[in-house]
Formats: C-alpha cells, structure tokens, sequence
C-alpha cells in the first residue's frame, strides 16, 4: 500500500526534525558549546524517516556512531538526546554513553555501536529473542556500505536466513567508507546482490526519495512479521558533512559533492509535497516552527543540567550488589 | 514442560555436572536458551557432549546448533540478552574467543555501563581449553586475562564436578555476563554430586584446605595439583592452605588477604602463561596490601612464556609441573 498523504506529512516531519537537529549541533560545535565526536548524518534523513512510520514502539532498531537520524526518527525524545551528546547526568544514557552509543529502550533504540558492523550479530540476537517468544516485533539493523565488507554482516545475513529471524537489514550506502570510496573498497557496486549468497531478498532504491524507501521497507517488514525471514534493504544516499565534525571532505570529487547537494532530500522532498497538494508551504513551515521549539527547549534542558557525579566511575559496571 | 527428575549418582564428571546444571536452569527459568556449534543432539549434543540431550528436552527453539560463526552468533547472544533472555552459548574452545572479542569486550563488557544502566547482558559464554591432550598452539591455550582485564565481565574457572554444577546455576542466574572456562583434560575426573539447586556464589573462592605455613592461590587445574603439592610438602612437614579461586574476577580478597595474613606466604599457580596473568594481579595486590605481614616475596608458578606446543615432551615442558609448585613453596619459606 503506498504512503497515504498523513503518512507522508509525517515522513516530512521526521526528516525536518533529523534536519534541523543536525543544523543546531553543528551551530553548536562551531559555537563550541558542544564538544564531542560528531559523526553527521545530513543527506541521510530520508532513509530513517520513511522506516520508521512502518514501525511501532515494540519494534527494535540498531545504529551506529553516525545514528542519530535512526533515533530521532525512531522517538529518541531530543532534550534526553542533547543531554547526551552535552555528556550530561540527564541523557539517555547518564552522559556515560555518548554520541557513539546511545540506548534508550523505551523508543526501541537497544544499541549503537562504534565498532564498524557489530551491530548486526545484536540485532540477529534481538530477532531471536522475540522469535523465541512468539512475539510481534521486527529489528531494523541500521549500517553503511562499509560495514558490508566486515565479517559480522556476512554472519548475520547468514545467521539471520539459517534462522529466519525478523530483521531487515537497511544499509545506508552514502557512497563513503570513511574517505575511501565505493568503488575503491567494495567488490560490488550495489550492496544488495550480496543478498544472493544468503538466499535473501536484497533491493536497492533511491535513499533520497522517501516513497522508494517506505516502499521497498514495508515488503521487508511484512516479510519478517510473516516469519519468513530477513531481508537486505540498500538505500543509496550521501552524506553532505564527511566522515565526521572536521572532515574537510578533500577525497570527495567536486562535481559528485554538487551533484549530491543538488539532489538534497530534504528541499526536494518539501518542494514535492507542495507541488503535489500534499501540504501547503504554510502547513510545513508550522512543523518546522514546533520543531525549532522543540530544539530549543531541549537545548536549554541539556545545557542547565549538571555533568554527572564522579560516583558514575563505580555504577553500571556490573549489577548493583544484592540484585547479581 | 515436566519432567520426573532422576536422581543424580552419587559421583557424577565435570561433563554431567555441567549438563545438568544448564538443564536445571531451564527447567526452571524459560528464558535460558542454549545454543553454539554442535550443541543439538542432531549434531551430536555438543562436541564433548555437554549439551547432549537438551534439546529433545527443551526443543529446537530454545537449543539451537549454529553456523561457525561466533561472532554473529555470540553478538546474538548478545542482544537476545538485552531484553531478557539468558543466552548460555557454547564457544567451543577458548581460543576460538579471539574471533568474538569484539563482542565480548566492545560490547557484553560495557553495554551496562555504556547505557547508563538501562540495559545489561545476562550471558554465560561456556568455553573448553587446556594443554595436556596434544592439540597444540591454537586449541589450548589459558586466555582469563583478557577477559579479567576488562571491567563489566565476571571468570569463573570451576575445579571439580560440584562447583561447576553450582557455578553454573549461579552464571545463568547472575545478572552480568559470565565467561565460564571449563578445563577440557579433567572434564571425566568423577567428584562426590552437587545436591540438585546448588549454587556456589560468584566472587567467592573456597578453602580447600586449611594449613599454616604458606597459601597455595589456583583456580580450575591447578587447584588439583597444589592439592597433590599440599600433600607431599605435609611428609616434609610443611603445612598449606589450598585456595580455590573458583571465581577469578572479580577476585575474593577477602579471603586471600585473610589467609595470606595468616600464612605470611603465598604461591600462585595458574595453567596460563607466566607474564601478565592472573598471578600476577594476585601477587602484586598481596604485596600491595600485606607488605608488612609477607615473610618472603609471592611466587608465580605459571606456564611457559610461549605458544602451547605440539610435541609431548615440549608440551609436558611447557606446562608447569607439580615439583615446580613445591619448589616454589620451598622459595618462600627459605626466605624466612
């Protein structure tokens, strides 16, 4: 069934949301109110958006250090985010995870991972736990195109069809491995035909257009919540601000760089809903003015809270005594 | 599911204690599923057959043979664990971590930490090693210290049938993860039977034997030859205090220093090589914490500094022996 037009409103959203959030911690960084290692996700938040309207709060997703597209678009609420990343005691994760590592159970965010692919054998065991008890509810494993020349994607795929587990496995392929590109580093040009050698369902779509990828996802979706297995889901994408914070970007040929900004999902997706009669300008213009408030109270609760205590040093290592 | 329970023997090996811990544990906790290469029945219940029989009890949902894949099977582990599963994955041997370590350590080890205490990785990594049966350099190796160096995960190293039983109970039930080194060359020395819901805390070591004169530290092997050790020195009227660690980290230093306090003396004796192991983290927190009390410097006695062997001469002389353990009791008490 395609996106209904609320659907698509709400895809919309999520991307303005993930957009402007990028905007305000990179604002931030420069401003240097905000030090951390940012890995940008600008250009790729078409691909999260368009999943998650297909998701509910039960379904599980897997990140990595550059996700916080996945997490806005999954329901991270931003202020716990901000928090976070300003490593303050009122984050997701009491500012002892960081921009790498962000959880937040509650919206279905159970891991993000700085290690190239290891997210994906994480997410088999989430598949599998909710295989184990009959329950309805699908992982979406989060990854770049670099992550599929890494051992752990090719045991997962594997594992994942032996056992058909519910996971989709949506690589958002910017064309980049750090600075080495595609062509440069992967044997093949479309990450999905390496679905064949697991016996799985791979496609590739356009990651800039967010009807392809809710449309391509929610095949994947309804195969894994029919039980009959995961699927390899490739979104072709870019990302507008390197590899991360600082990154220059001089190993990105000029002519690709402007061709990709031309092709920014964002504007392009906003002018289409206009000229469609999706939306009028006036109704977008509200969502991103609720945002922007949104953004700055959560801004203003990451910056007012307090550095968590150096007590944190000896919690969390293992259980609490009494309770192991 | 119920079943009658048959009562154990009155002496049961490492192998049936093992099993009928992990089965136990299922019976009474749904969410204990098994799985590694070979653990089913169809593939023959496991490689030595610690698992045989599991899953005809408990079906192939909960007890699964997988592809030789551990690190895509122990990462599922992983995340099964982190909404409430109690995965007990078999790594067949210890070496075979190396391919895994990721995530072990990247990830079991600091999810807990890393999420702020959201979400935690209740998971048993049973894994074989041990030198002694020839299988040389990539099959037998002692690997505790990478995983005691790394804050957020729990070694345990049972000595005999009864505690691998209740160390077990107690792993699956423990709330972090848990690498469970199980001795391969002993897994058939029958022991008196664990009574059945046994469980032997983690963290907490056992004096095996109370003595005056030195402390003898080891954990899974080793504990039986300082036992051998603690007998022959009593002929030479030296008397030793046995320490079985059973837990390796974290470290009961409770009842080392109490004892160490005691003796004045301490020999630490471990199946892994000599130089950053686990004797010596023991050693240094002895001298660190009881200088004044020590009457003679802590003795490591540990195996050779190199790749476990092939040959049966290199591979006995590679491993320590039980005349080096006395030796090294001699050392310390000729520094009185």
């Amino acid at each position: 069934m395609p996106a209904s037009q609320r659907v698509l409103v709400e895809i919309y959203r999520k991307m303005a949301l993930i957009k402007h959030n990028d905007d305000r911690f990179i604002s931030m960084i420069k401003a240097g109110r905000l030090t951390m290692p940012y890995y940008s996700a600008r250009g790729q938040e078409c691909i999260p958006a368009a999943i998650s309207v297909l998701l509910t709060d039960r379904d599980y997703i897997t990140t990595i250090y550059r996700g916080v597209h996945d997490m806005l678009a999954k329901g991270v609420p931003p202020k716990l985010l901000w928090a976070e990343l300003a490593g303050r005691a009122t984050g997701t994760c009491k500012g002892k995870g960081g921009p790498m590592h962000i959880t937040h159970p509650e919206s279905g965010c159970m891991v993000t991972t700085g290690i190239v692919g290891a997210s994906m054998p994480i997410a088999c065991g989430l598949g599998l736990a909710a295989q184990v008890r009959g329950e309805d509810r699908v992982v979406i494993a989060n990854f770049g195109d670099g992550a599929s020349n890494i051992g752990a994607f090719h045991e997962s795929l594997n594992l994942a069809a032996v056992w058909k587990l519910p996971v989709i496995f949506v690589c958002q392929n910017n064309l980049f491995a750090e600075h080495t590109t595609l062509a440069n580093g992967t044997a093949v040009q479309d990450i999905s035909v390496r679905a064949a050698g697991y016996g799985i369902p791979g496609v590739t779509v356009d990651g800039n257009d967010p009807r392809a990828v809710y449309d391509a996802a929610q095949e994947a979706i309804r195969r894994a919540r029919a039980g009959d297995g995961p699927s390899l889901l490739e979104a072709k994408t870019f990302r507008f601000n390197g590899h991360v914070f600082g990154d220059a970007g001089e190993y990105i040929p000029k002519d690709q760089y402007a061709a990709a900004v031309a092709n920014d999902p964002y504007p392009r997706f906003r002018d289409a809903l206009i000229a469609e009669d999706v939306a009028t300008s006036a109704e977008l213009d509200e969502i991103d003015a609720l945002i922007e408030t949104e953004i700055n109270e959560a801004v203003t609760f990451a910056m007012d809270s307090p550095f968590p205590e150096l007590s944190e040093l000896g919690i969390d290592i293992y259980a609490p005594v009494g309770q192991a | 599911m119920s079943q009658t329970l048959v009562k154990p023997p009155a002496k049961i090996n490492t192998v049936q204690a093992i099993n009928l811990a992990i089965a136990d544990a299922m019976e009474a906790d749904e969410n204990v599923i098994v799985f590694g290469e070979d653990v089913a029945d169809l593939e023959g219940g496991g490689i030595v057959k610690v698992t045989q029989g599991l899953s005809t009890r408990f079906g192939g949902n909960r007890v699964r043979s997988t592809p030789i894949s551990e690190m895509g099977f122990v990462g599922a582990a992983v995340g099964a664990s982190l909404v409430g599963l109690r995965p007990v994955v078999e790594v067949m041997l210890m070496n075979f971590t190396a391919v895994c370590m990721d995530q072990i350590t990247n990830h079991a080890a600091k999810l807990r930490f890393m999420s702020g205490g959201q979400t935690h990785v209740p998971l048993v990594i049973r894994t074989m090693t041990g030198a002694g049966f020839g299988t040389g350099g990539q099959h037998s190796d002692f690997l505790e210290a990478w995983f005691c160096h790394t804050p957020g995960i729990k070694v345990v190293a049972p000595s005999n049938p009864a505690d691998a039983y209740g160390l077990m109970r107690a792993a699956i039930a423990d709330e972090d993860p848990v690498i469970f080194i199980e001795h391969l060359p002993t897994y058939w020395v029958a022991g008196p039977a664990p009574a059945p819901g046994h469980f032997v805390p983690l963290g907490k070591a056992a004096i095996v034997q109370e003595g005056r004169d030195v402390t003898l530290i080891g954990y899974s092997r080793s504990v039986h030859d300082i036992r051998a050790a603690a007998v022959n020195l009593e002929k030479s009227g030296i008397s030793c205090e046995v320490i079985d660690l059973r837990t390796i980290s974290p470290l009961d230093m409770p009842t080392i220093l109490a004892s160490v306090a005691k003796t004045g003396r301490a020999v630490v004796v471990h199946e892994a090589v000599r130089s950053f192991g686990a004797g010596a983290e023991i050693s240094a927190r002895l001298h660190e914490q009881l200088w004044t009390k020590l009457k003679a410097p802590v003795q490591r006695v540990a195996s050779k500094d190199c790749p476990v062997p092939f040959s049966k001469p290199l591979e006995t002389g590679f491993l320590y022996s039980v005349d080096d353990i006395e030796i090294a009791v001699r050392t310390t008490l000729a520094n009185a």
